[in-house]
């Protein structure tokens, strides 16, 4: 269930490597489903700065709202404009096409200190208790 | 016991089954210190005839608005209220309702929220308005809050003819955040050259009142352009019986419009409750305050009506919502629906343009008296504001004493430099002969 | 189910009708554009149904028959005080002689009104402990930005310099809404493993800058804050002020009292406690009740007696101004008046008595289903939490729709934050044993039914006027106005 060729944050986000110094970044199956039908996301224009376990958008579901935490540091290059006409994409394909960000980042040494695959399991049974 | 659902006797076994001999073991979490040990120290309960007695006493003590003419308005009018109105207003499935949060068993109350927001998007020319804010000062307030957090600046300008007492809410609601309040204009209509000194790119918002709080019918076309061109809002405070015949704010450029819906349905009852109004465009729909009302379909896939975009709200985003407001003024929104639902396209005219004629029919025969002038002296709908040669507490005094006829607002209540001013509203209620009475107990009062 | 008619006044308009008749013009008529700036008239009407009287009555009465509320049957919300509207107040509110008195007529000709409210505020501020009270505050929420605005001025004149206001996590969410649009930051303290304010928690966090408290007694877990005292003393300790959420009063009234309590401040829902109707989403009222060092601060104008007579005061150097444009929602607070008349005191005292009874005697019908989030004897209401169900796949929200079925109205399930799956059970001293036992019944039905079939649960409900509804297809598409079909038809029904 959990891609094992992502990077994970404790506030689940994910981020993969996506060519040429670019990440893709998007939310896990396991905080999409905690949500439940996300109905709105606020995200970053291109050129915006990132930085590490800062906050850079916002993403609503019906009666919760919850800040997204930017798992590197880096530069928006794009932002997913699929999700923000349909959030619904989210819910159903959170680690393909409902990504949320392209950015460019400084150094990808950064993500050897997020979640492995393994320790963001561990970290959701540990919530699922 | 009065509104209680149990008798003493029953009062043991709810005890028993609960597990404690004493009521007072249930409250043991209540220091001794703290307990009351007398009586509440009010008069006894009464029953029920000697309380309306006491009510009645009270309305004997007051002027009786049955009898007495009234052209007291500034923002709380005196129009038609059919009989209709109060009959729905008094369902039980109505008044007693809560917040429609179990929208299941509540559409008839989202029904009607949702007519109310498409009256006032009618109206007012804009894309979407609430389901009710406390009153139009509270409306304004929030509005410039909205406005100076979309455009990120803080300076309000804030047009003369704004309700003074809506002016000095601005103060409360928006001081705390550091808004700065720039008085524009004088007291006829609003020129964007009198905004050329101050309107600049700090600007966040001009808020105007239409018509004025002194009667004057402001042009707000060109004022939109202005503020637009500095990348400011145009913030209106609209009164919705004019704008049956005045052009809608929405369609002059108005970004927020807000105003007051009790002279539609509902009594003046000493100025509350009323029922603000709070309407913007889509760009901006986040940032609304208070509650909104959207169709959706239900399981089955029929029709059904919600509460929607919560999550602006307190009791989600909590220190980040776009207000605090959670209730509202949702009976009073009842009335001004109905009342509308009734009037329609052409009742809501009628109203407008007879107050209109009325009001002008009366200040022809005013303005002439001996040292009587009209200022503003621009286009007024129905309401008008004179200046006379006594000042305005003295003549309202004689006319009452002589023609039982309440002539208008002592202005100099309002404003310390007002003291000669009498703010005069006319409604389709005035008859032919209470406005001719009227004329002649000024005379005697002006010669 | 055909027997859904969702309607829109708007869908029953049909050209030509009219539901109400003015009087014909009998001043000569003048033509508009004499009268009126051509510019400044509209271009099109506004889009208003046309609808004859009795359509206009069948439809706002067939709207009416959708709704669940008071008059009907049980409806528990907690922290909602959802207890008998009296229908005395409802007759007295609309007498003409009150309810058709324009605000700004001369203060000698509404002495009989003025008096009412006067008196009015002696008895509230008697009943809560306070100094005096404002009458201004047209709901809750806005007594709360009253109090607050309150503790800044008292600051502001004191010079103390002071930041933040401290809110507990188990608070209303418009108390920090509140704090925040008055311009102070919001520090959460979180509650005691038993549910109360952790007086070691605020010790934390109280300090030099501290500008006050708000704090809910009894708190939203229906416990009485036994150390609110405490509080109060560590709060004044670095001049910081106390304010009480007052929403549930109704289960302190001739018990305790917010002013004998250390608070300096306390809003009060008219629509709560003192019986006056919800409407649906109000009004209300929110009076404040305040001590006397907060008294020069007060909005004006304040309703003063000198030499019998009543008048509106204005002339206060060191008022905030206003806050409302008027005196407050007259009509909701001669409801409570009302009220109150018709209790006295001992009446009162007998109501909050009542709710605690009721609510315990709720809770203990039920705790085996519905376990109390924090034991204890709780006082006008409880919170329970439904975590037991997640095994079952079911939510709080699921019971609570299933219970729409049975012709009852759910508990409130958005807050306290802090428990999860909460099922906030206020009943109120309105309701007799048997409907309690009959809500308990319901209740041990559907957890028995969670148990054997989640489905029937999950899918609720199932007998009400429309079925379970898609939230967030309404906020993904927003339609939040009718709007006439493009082809000229008339919008359609479901
Ligand atoms: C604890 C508490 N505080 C404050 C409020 C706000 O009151 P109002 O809705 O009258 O603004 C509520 C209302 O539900 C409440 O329950």
């Amino acid at each position: 269930m959990i891609p094992k060729d992502c990077r994970y944050t404790k506030e689940h986000e994910w981020v993969r490597l996506d060519g040429d110094g670019h990440v893709k970044i998007g939310i896990t199956d396991f905080a999409q489903d905690q949500l439940g039908d996300i109905v709105f996301i606020e995200l970053p224009e291109p050129g915006a700065k990132l930085t590490q376990h800062q906050p850079f958008g916002t993403l609503e579901a019906v009666k919760t709202v919850s800040d997204l935490y930017s798992p590197v540091d880096g530069e928006v290059a794009e932002a997913n404009q699929a999700v923000q006409e349909d959030p619904g994409v989210i819910n159903k394909a959170p680690y393909e096409d409902g990504w949320l960000l392209r950015a460019k980042i400084e150094d990808t040494a950064q993500l050897d200190n997020l979640l492995t695959p393994e320790q963001y399991e561990e970290q959701i049974k540990e919530m699922e208790g | 016991m009065l509104y209680v659902g149990h008798t003493p006797q029953e009062e043991e076994h709810l005890l028993r089954t609960i597990g404690v001999k004493r009521f007072e073991d249930l409250i043991a979490s209540i220091p001794e210190s703290m307990r009351l040990k007398k009586p509440i120290a009010i008069p006894a309960g009464e029953s029920e005839i000697e309380v309306r007695r006491l009510f009645q006493e009270s309305e004997r003590r007051n002027y009786d608005p049955r009898v007495v003419p009234s052209f007291l308005g500034g923002g709380i009018y005196d129009h038609v209220i059919p009989s209709v109105v109060n009959h729905i207003q008094l369902r039980s499935e109505f008044y007693t309702a809560y917040t429609p949060y179990q929208a299941e068993v509540a559409q008839g109350t989202l029904m009607t929220i949702f007519e109310f927001q498409t009256m006032i998007c009618e109206l007012t020319g804009m894309e979407v308005a609430n389901a009710s804010m406390y009153d139009a000062g509270s409306a304004a307030a929030e509005a410039v809050l909205l406005a100076s957090g979309a455009t990120g600046r803080r300076r309000i300008l804030v047009a003369r003819s704004l309700h003074p007492h809506h002016r000095a809410i601005l103060e409360t609601y928006g001081r705390p955040s550091g808004l700065e309040f720039v008085d524009v204009g004088g007291e006829e209509a609003l020129t964007p050259d009198e905004l050329r000194d101050v309107l600049d790119g700090e600007t966040a918002a001009l808020l105007v009142q239409q018509p004025s709080y002194l009667g004057a019918v402001e042009s707000l076309g060109p004022l939109a352009d202005a503020v637009h061109d500095q990348g400011g809002l145009l913030v209106v405070s609209a009164d919705p019986v004019p704008l049956a015949l005045l052009e809608a704010p929405g369609k002059q450029g108005a970004d927020v419009v807000v105003g007051e819906g009790q002279s539609l349905g509902n009594p003046p009852s000493y100025g509350g409750p009323a029922a603000g109004f709070f309407a913007t465009t889509m760009k901006l729909v986040r940032r609304l305050p208070g509650r909104l009302v959207g169709e959706t379909v239900d399981a089955d896939g029929r029709r059904g009506f919600v509460l929607t975009l919560q999550t602006r709200e307190q009791h989600i985003r909590r220190e980040k919502a776009t207000s605090n407001i959670c209730t509202n003024n949702n009976l009073i929104a009842l009335g001004f629906t109905v009342t509308l639902a009734l009037l329609g396209p052409r009742g809501l005219r009628k109203m407008a343009e007879q107050s209109l004629q009325k009001a002008h029919y009366l200040e022809e025969r005013l303005a002439p008296l001996p040292g009587i002038r009209r200022q503003p002296e621009g286009a007024f709908f129905r309401e008008f504001c004179l200046r006379l040669p006594v000042p305005a507490s003295e003549a309202i005094a004689k006319i009452y004493a002589e023609a039982g006829i309440l002539a208008g607002i002592d202005l100099g209540r309002v404003h310390r430099d007002w003291q000669d001013r009498l703010l005069v509203a006319v409604t389709e209620k005035r008859t032919r002969e209470e406005l001719d009475a009227y004329v002649e107990a000024m005379r005697r009062v002006v010669s | 189910m055909k027997s859904r008619d969702l309607r829109l006044i708007y869908d029953r308009s049909a050209p030509g009708h009219e539901g109400y008749r003015l009087p014909d013009l009998d001043v000569p008529e003048q033509p508009l554009d004499r009268i009126l700036p051509k510019e400044a008239l509209r271009a099109e009407p506004p889009l208003l149904p046309e609808v004859s009287e009795p359509e206009v009555v069948r439809h706002y009465i067939r709207l009416s028959t959708l709704n669940h509320h008071v008059d009907k049957d049980t409806y528990p919300l907690g922290s909602c005080t959802m207890k008998y509207n009296p229908k005395l107040n409802e007759d007295l509110c609309r007498l003409p002689g009150l309810a058709g008195i324009h605000p700004m007529a001369p203060e000698e000709l509404a002495q009989g009104l003025l008096g009412l409210l006067h008196r009015f505020t002696g008895e509230l501020a008697e009943i809560v402990g306070m100094d005096t009270v404002s009458l201004h505050p047209a709901a809750g929420a806005q007594g709360e930005l009253l109090g607050i605005r309150l503790i800044r001025q008292y600051h502001d004149h004191r010079r103390n310099k002071k930041k933040t206001v401290i809110i507990p996590d188990s608070a209303h969410g418009t108390n920090p809404a509140t704090a925040r649009m008055v311009g102070y930051e919001t520090v959460e303290v979180r509650s005691k493993e038993d549910g109360r304010l952790d007086l070691g928690a605020l010790r934390e966090v109280v300090n030099e800058e501290t500008a006050g408290l708000m704090v809910t007694n009894p708190s939203t877990l229906g416990l009485f804050e036994s150390e609110i005292a405490e509080a109060s003393e560590l709060l004044h300790s670095v001049d910081g002020l106390v304010y009480m959420d007052g929403a549930n009063l109704n289960a302190m009234l001739g018990l305790t009292r917010p002013g004998d309590m250390g608070a300096d401040m306390v809003h009060i829902n008219l629509h709560k406690t003192f019986s006056t109707p919800h409407g649906g989403g109000g009004p209300g009222a929110g009076p404040l009740g305040i001590k006397a060092k907060l008294e020069p601060f007060l909005p004006v104008p304040v309703i003063v007696e000198r030499d019998g007579r009543y008048l509106l005061d204005s002339d206060r150097p060191h008022s905030i101004g206003r806050l409302h444009p008027y005196v407050g929602n007259v009509g909701v607070i001669l409801r409570a008046f009302a009220y109150i008349r018709s209790l006295g005191g001992d009446g009162l005292a007998r109501i909050s008595r009542g709710a605690i009874l009721n609510a315990n005697y709720l809770m203990k019908k039920i705790e085996e289903d519905y376990p109390v989030a924090k034991p204890g004897w709780c006082m006008h209401e409880f919170v329970s939490t439904l975590s037991w169900m997640r095994k079952q796949g079911v939510k709080n929200i699921d019971v609570a729709k299933r219970l729409l079925d049975h012709g009852v109205h759910a508990p409130t399930v958005s807050f306290p934050l802090i428990v999860p799956d909460c099922f906030m059970i206020e009943p109120t001293e309105s309701e007799s044993p048997t409907s309690l036992d009959r809500y308990a019944e319901i209740l041990r039905e559907i957890a028995r039914e969670v148990r054997e079939d989640p489905e029937t649960v999950k899918s609720a409900p199932h007998r009400t006027p429309v079925r379970r509804l898609d939230e967030a297809g309404a906020a993904r598409k927003l339609r939040v106005r009718w709007r006439p079909k493009p082809d000229g038809e008339r919008g359609s029904n479901d």
